[in-house]
């Protein structure tokens, strides 16, 4: 097995109770009521923020992260070492630009990074919750978030930004707090998620359930971790969030320290290569059974059937700047989708500019430097600052 | 039609004054202050942004170019990339006040069906479009035999986004069939100026370069 990328000295399994960044801690008089009909109490939510906020308020800009992210985005990783997930976009002098505004990444519920999820310790047992955890669904990941605002004294926000699944988030913002968003921008997402989408989803959940060290879910209780399951999880999902043209415009067929093949299992080719190490170094800092959970959130995130089947009865009367961004060569969050909210959007007359950025990356791209979405983010962040008085 | 008898009244500028291009002055003037406007294929926004600065439009519009949208974008401008033909299909009727085509009907696949979308997404619909029928257009292609090449049809046949040329009286005509009532119209002179005598509809069609057209559905 190759070298974790570990920075030393940090367990990643106590970063899901102790994490590296501030926490907010609700009691049982602040109780998450979540959509599964549970009040979670009580809960805790980990955040990261950048910037300062203004003597008015009004410069807050919140960063939805997407499933396998944390609220490190501008800044290094506690458990990699590398550096913020988005600090292409976050940062001084960024499109989100931290000298003028004041961000906040908040850990989602039901993840691993010091926010309550199934690697947190259940006060009634005294053990990780696993599966007692409730299904946490895109709503109440938004509910823990206005929360942690309104314990930072933050009214509404300037900005509400985020991709993939940070880009369901921001939809969710919009549409259960509209008066709280002055401006979202979400970026490579849909309004709901697709069958072909929640089909990719299972077929990581089997891999999980059907790794013998995952224990019905008590892995932590037992000591072990399923960690072939979600490494294979893992590798499932990468290839969605690249494209054709980049895989092999990376990989193509060539082999990997080798001049021929080995008529074995062994990684000949250098794509194989390159999903086993995504599949580990995933595991070294990511709780399966959190992965479970999120993927669940996704699948069930549909924002139209929450508004009778009408997605543009969600934007009613907004009056929240939309920007929202696809990219050609998403198969996993297609342009269609995009288009959907933007059409929506439309019939509900609420202001939104909708920009299709060429890239071959794949869904990823929005993480990565894509200078088209740079500039365009740039644009539409820059004109709602001034049109904010910012 | 009676090709000598004025159908509406004829637009005027009324202040040409800024540095603004005169056909974008020419329908500043007929949008009503506050009202709601999408333009389709607004380019890089500045007739939006004059008509949210000088009439306070609430101004959306749709751009195919990414270079487009994203000058938009730094002007505050909600647009929208994407593609008239197609994209128009999906706004609800009479969510606009006004619709602006501004010389892209030319350039559509189906300038009927975008022509009805108009009518039906906006109370009014603002057409502008090359006039084919110019007398430069009709000698180049009578005299010389070629294809023609003028201010308004800058580009060789072989590379023009133009691909359903009309004439300012086949515009009136394509009105009368999709029950288009034109409230005021307009021709611009080869400077760009609105011509400024009631001149009859021949007239315009043999000397004017573009048509200017305010519609509204019967």
């Amino acid at each position: 097995m190759a070298t974790p990328l570990l920075k030393p000295g940090i367990d990643p399994a106590s970063q899901a109770v102790e994490p590296t960044s501030p926490v907010a801690r609700f009691g049982a008089d602040a109780p998450l009521a979540m959509d599964a009909g549970v009040d979670l109490a009580p809960w805790q939510i980990a955040y990261q923020t950048a910037g300062t906020l203004n003597e008015a308020r009004s410069n807050a800009v919140l960063v939805c992260h997407a499933l396998t992210g944390d609220q490190h985005v501008a800044n290094t990783h506690p458990v990699t070492g590398k550096g913020g997930w988005w600090d292409r976009l976050v940062g001084p002098g960024k499109p989100v630009d931290t000298d003028r505004y004041f961000v906040i990444c908040a850990n989602v519920v039901g993840s691993c990074m010091g926010t309550t999820g199934p690697a947190s310790l259940d006060p009634a047992t005294g053990r990780a919750y696993g599966l007692d955890f409730p299904l946490v669904t895109i709503r109440d990941m938004v509910r823990g978030q206005a929360m942690l605002l309104d314990r930072l004294g933050i009214e509404d926000l300037f900005l509400c930004i985020g991709g993939s699944m940070g880009g369901m988030q921001v939809l969710q913002w919009a549409a259960s707090y509209p008066e709280r968003v002055f401006s979202a921008m979400p970026i490579a997402t849909g309004a709901r998620h697709s069958a072909q989408n929640i089909a990719f989803h299972e077929v990581g959940r089997q891999a999980i359930l059907a790794d013998p060290n995952w224990h019905g879910g008590r892995y932590l209780d037992v000591g072990t971790r399923p960690a072939k399951g979600l490494g294979v999880a893992r590798m499932g999902a990468h290839i969605t969030y690249l494209s054709e043209p980049a895989l092999h415009r990376k990989f193509g067929r060539r082999l990997q320290d080798r001049d021929a093949p080995t008529f074995s299992f062994d990684a000949d080719f250098q794509i194989e290569s390159y999903l086993r190490h995504q599949g580990i170094t995933f595991v070294e800092r990511f709780d399966a059974n959190a992965y479970l959970y999120l993927t669940r959130a996704m699948d069930y995130f549909d924002l139209a059937a929450d508004h009778g089947g009408v997605l543009a009865n969600a934007f009613r009367g907004t009056r929240t700047r939309f920007c929202i961004m696809s990219f050609t060569s998403d198969w996993l969050f297609p342009t269609a989708d995009s288009r959907a909210i933007v059409h929506a959007l439309n019939a509900a007359a609420a202001p939104v500019a909708f920009v299709e950025v060429e890239s071959d990356k794949g869904h990823d791209a929005f993480l990565l430097d894509e200078p088209a979405m740079i500039s365009a983010a740039k644009g539409f962040i820059a004109a709602a600052a001034r049109e904010r008085g910012l | 039609m009676n090709a000598s008898a004025p159908l509406a009244p004829a637009i005027l500028p009324q202040d040409a004054t800024g540095s603004s291009r005169i056909d974008h002055l020419v329908m500043l003037n007929l949008v009503e202050p506050g009202s709601r406007v999408l333009d389709v294929g607004c380019g890089d926004g500045s007739l939006l942004a004059l008509l949210r600065d000088r009439r306070g439009v609430d101004g959306r519009g749709i751009e195919l170019s990414r270079e487009g949208v994203n000058a938009c974008l730094a002007h505050g401008l909600p647009v929208i990339q994407g593609d008239a033909d197609t994209d128009l299909a999906a706004y609800p009727d009479d969510a606009f006040d006004y619709v602006i085509l501004s010389q892209t009907i030319q350039a559509t696949r189906q300038p009927k069906e975008v022509l009805e979308h108009l009518l039906r997404i906006g109370r009014h619909a603002i057409v502008s479009f090359p006039n084919f029928g110019h007398w430069r257009v009709r000698s180049e292609l009578l005299l010389r035999g070629r294809m023609p090449m003028t201010d308004t049809l800058p580009d060789p046949w072989y590379a023009t986004p133009n691909i359903h040329h009309c004439t300012i009286r086949d515009f009136v005509g394509l009105c009368r069939l999709v029950g288009a009532r034109i409230e005021r119209a307009s021709a611009l002179d080869a400077s760009g100026h609105p011509m400024r005598f009631a001149l009859p509809w021949w007239v315009w069609n043999l000397v004017g370069t573009q048509g200017v057209f305010l519609l509204r559905r019967r």
